[in-house]
């Protein structure tokens, strides 16, 4: 007779996937993977692409200076201006809890706040400037 | 008395090298974005003159070619846990980590031929 095997404990599952009802420093956590993942399919060739092109030559270089006068190339430049802010305010709160500073539940959960509100303040000043 | 390790020596070789090259990366990045951020707030929009004088500085392009390594090296690492998170079939999950390297190699390669070019 074999030895009866231990039955797992069925625990209760429970997936929220709406991100609304994650907590601050979640909302955080998952936007700095999301716009990590998105500049890396998206922006590093978008990037190396445009400064190929404008540095090619005077006619290219005012050729791409006016697509991106056009208003909806200055909204996709945007969103990528927000993904890189929020995914550097993110990191630099990431690199200070590495070095222990606002570890604790209340000022991880402020860190959290103030990056994201500083990712979009930031955004939206670019935005000024550009447009 | 010393007793066997009981890690298996695959996967993420323990973590230290790439959280540590993952923070020196992102710092000179963030340093970099600085600088790009203040040159354009005091310079306003630059014309094709001297955007090729800028890139005509050995010190700039050098500083670039650091810039664009770290995001490489960064983008490495951070693909790398996504992957490692979320595709289980280690078959497609190493032939996708091939695919990013071989990528980021590549624009590697491109980055060095755009900052030095002509």
């Amino acid at each position: 007779m074999s030895s009866p095997q231990p039955i797992p404990r069925q625990r209760p599952k429970y997936y929220d996937l709406n991100l609304l009802h994650l907590p601050w420093p979640g909302l955080v956590s998952i936007f700095h993977r999301i716009t990590g993942v998105v500049m890396f399919l998206f922006m590093i060739p978008a990037v190396l692409f445009v400064l190929q092109c404008t540095l090619e030559s005077e006619t290219a270089f005012s050729k791409w200076k006016s697509i991106f006068s056009e208003p909806i190339v200055k909204l996709i430049v945007l969103v990528f201006v927000w993904a890189y802010l929020h995914h550097l305010f993110a990191g630099i709160r990431y690199l200070l809890l590495d070095i222990q500073v606002g570890t604790a539940l209340e000022p991880a959960r402020t860190s959290a706040k103030t990056v994201l509100v500083l990712g979009i303040i930031a955004t939206v000043l670019i935005g000024v400037r550009i447009w | 008395m010393v007793t066997a390790t009981k890690k298996i020596p695959v996967g993420a070789h323990y973590g230290w090298q790439d959280w540590l090259a993952q923070r020196v990366t992102a710092v000179i990045m963030v340093l970099f974005s600085i600088v790009i951020i203040g040159f354009f707030a005091v310079h306003g929009g630059v014309n094709f003159a001297q955007w090729k004088t800028l890139f005509g500085s050995q010190i700039f392009r050098i500083l670039m070619l650091l810039f664009f390594l770290s995001v490489f090296y960064h983008a490495w690492i951070g693909i790398k846990d996504v992957l490692m998170d979320y595709i289980k079939a280690a078959g497609l999950r190493i032939t996708m980590q091939v695919v990013v390297i071989v990528f980021l190699v590549v624009c590697s390669i491109w980055s060095v031929t755009i900052i030095w070019g002509k």
